[in-house]
């Protein structure tokens, strides 16, 4: 089981002192987040990709390859790459380089962006998405197995002849990752390739998460990947700790209420009771992640997205050390418990994989 | 032909008063079509929303994205519904804005093909056009099937009578009720589509057949 934290890099002011952060505090402030992960001892660090503000992530692996170059266990991952709005030759370029730069610790997660101007600002029609979702990732798919494509589809100049380069480390491409909150038809998507779907859950009741993921597991089945136990599944988590439950409702609540995601809406109660968020002690977040596994079955990842609604850095530092010294420990312990073996992990590139071998590090 | 069978009606008012006269004509209208449908050998089970109960509900739903469990079975149930009475209070020469943040968060093709009776009220007869310039292009976004009469209540209205001459509102709310009745009678119950169940071949999503909902 992996864990980790995904940010999606949002420019919001502190509500509580008024404060900014520039754009380059904020990029710095990602990577500064990327290397405390790997120094607490979490797996995966991802990162969102946006094209207006208040984001700053535009380029993804421009920022991973930094933090690659600064780590050394870390897998790089995204959370997510527009697979609708990006030429997938770049993205099958950049990724295959990332992946060279960083040794093989690269995964990535496909989604279709968050805001309709994105669409015609790079040129495509907002209804297209799943349409392009499905096309460029078709053509993405077959760049990193083939080292000649000839390809014409709806979206994109045809291709004759042509090859992406560098190919994929030791010929193994990045492992894949389908994101999608309310469309059944990416779980589909993920599930005839045999890639993982992450279902970013904080922002769903739990019975919508339920029904996306027992899709995904029943068609991943379906197409013959394997048992729908063994499909590779991820969730997001959301979480603020303070040893004190009340201390952390206090903190946080200033930050909830003036939160672009939710704010002026349900209270941090009511929001609580019906989203993963979690205001409170570690093992109040322990408790609720445990709960995940009875929604979607043993699963592979976990990320907590930390950063966000103006919080300052040294919060958001002193967050992840508690994730990594309070909380990570105890689930990676209790989801062991009962996980049957033919359960797999999430998948790592084979380099990686022999490294944690040579460590004896548990994956 | 439909003897011993059963339609399920929801009713949607979005009055804001205790009592309200939306939901006094919605309750009207409601009997109505119960009486006709029990005339032709239907048995109706009726449910009533009343959205003031859903407001905070509502808006946060805009805001967050997903609807909070009690919202989210009462929109379930006008999607599972054979057909809807809808009814708002005219405010600002449309409906009101309750009433149609109850509709901005239904699915498009949730409510196509379904038998919808549309029904206002207001303080005077002068806005009695929102139904044809606003409630029915509403639901023809939907594509539903809303009948030719669409019943508006002024507080004049209320004061009629028994039969009143041709065109009052007892007369009205009847014709409306048998219009629904009818419709809901000479269709099939409706099944309402699961997006989880039946997945299409993703070999025939890639090739070009467009997705649901788009």
């Amino acid at each position: 089981m992996q864990f980790g934290v995904f940010t999606v890099g949002d420019v919001t002011t502190d509500p509580t002192t008024g404060l900014t952060p520039s754009d380059e505090e904020r990029v710095q402030a990602m990577v500064t987040i990327a290397l405390k992960a790997e120094e607490v001892g979490l797996d995966v660090f991802a990162t969102g990709e946006h094209h207006n503000p208040p984001f700053v992530p535009s380029s993804p692996t421009t920022m991973l390859a930094y933090i690659a170059a600064k780590t050394e266990r870390l897998i790089l991952s995204t959370a997510t790459t527009l697979i609708t709005t990006n030429d997938p030759v770049k993205i099958a370029e950049d990724y295959a380089m990332l992946q060279h730069l960083a040794d093989g610790r690269v995964d990535l997660m496909m989604g279709r962006g968050n805001m309709g101007p994105v669409y015609p600002w790079f040129g495509q029609d907002l209804r297209d998405g799943i349409p392009l979702a499905y096309e460029n990732y078709a053509l993405l798919h077959r760049l990193w197995r083939e080292d000649v494509v000839d390809w014409q589809g709806q979206f994109r100049t045809a291709l004759t002849g042509f090859t992406s380069t560098p190919r994929p480390l030791d010929g193994v491409p990045p492992f894949v990752w389908h994101g999608s909150i309310r469309s059944p038809e990416i779980a589909e998507q993920a599930a005839y390739y045999g890639d993982g779907f992450f279902h970013n859950n904080i922002f769903w009741p739990k019975d919508h998460v339920q029904r996306m993921v027992a899709l995904y597991r029943e068609r991943f089945e379906h197409y013959g990947h394997g048992p729908a136990d063994q499909a590779i599944v991820g969730l997001g988590g959301h979480a603020f700790m303070r040893a004190d439950s009340q201390a952390a409702i206090r903190e946080f609540r200033p930050y909830f209420d003036a939160a672009p995601v939710y704010g002026g809406g349900p209270s941090l109660e009511d929001y609580m009771a019906q989203t993963p968020l979690v205001v409170g002690s570690p093992q109040e977040v322990i408790d609720r992640t445990m709960a995940f596994r009875e929604i979607v079955g043993d699963y592979q990842r976990q990320l907590f997205v930390m950063d966000h609604a103006g919080l300052p850095l040294p919060v958001v530092l002193e967050q992840i050390e508690m994730l990594g010294a309070l909380v990570v420990p105890v689930l990676r312990r209790e989801f062991a418990i009962g996980r049957p073996a033919a359960v797999p992990a999430a998948p790592l590139h084979p380099r990686v994989m022999a490294l944690r071998a040579a460590e004896a590090v548990p994956a | 032909m439909s003897t011993g069978s059963s339609r399920s009606l929801v009713v949607v008012t979005a009055g804001l008063g205790q009592p309200s006269s939306t939901r006094l004509l919605s309750d009207r209208l409601t009997a109505a079509v119960e009486r006709h449908l029990r005339d032709a050998g239907v048995e109706p089970s009726v449910s009533v929303v009343e959205l003031r109960d859903h407001a905070q509900d509502l808006m946060n739903h805009l805001l967050t994205g997903f609807p909070a469990p009690s919202l989210q079975a009462v929109i379930d149930s006008v999607l599972g519904a054979d057909a809807l009475i809808a009814a708002t209070p005219i405010f600002s020469a449309s409906y009101s804005s309750l009433f149609k943040m109850f509709f901005d968060v239904v699915e498009r093709g949730g409510l196509a093909g379904m038998p919808v009776l549309i029904a206002a009220t207001g303080g005077s007869p002068r806005h009695s056009l929102a139904l044809d310039h606003a409630m029915r292009p509403l639901f023809a976004y939907f594509n539903a099937a809303v009948m030719p009469t669409g019943v508006y209540a002024a507080s004049d209205d209320w004061g009629s009578g028994e039969k009143g001459t041709d065109g009052s509102l007892v007369e009205r709310i009847d014709r409306a009720g048998q219009e629904l009745a009818t419709a809901m009678t000479i269709r099939e119950p409706r099944v309402r589509q699961d997006r989880y169940a039946n997945p299409v071949a993703f070999e025939r999503l890639l090739h070009g057949d467009p997705p649901p909902d788009r």
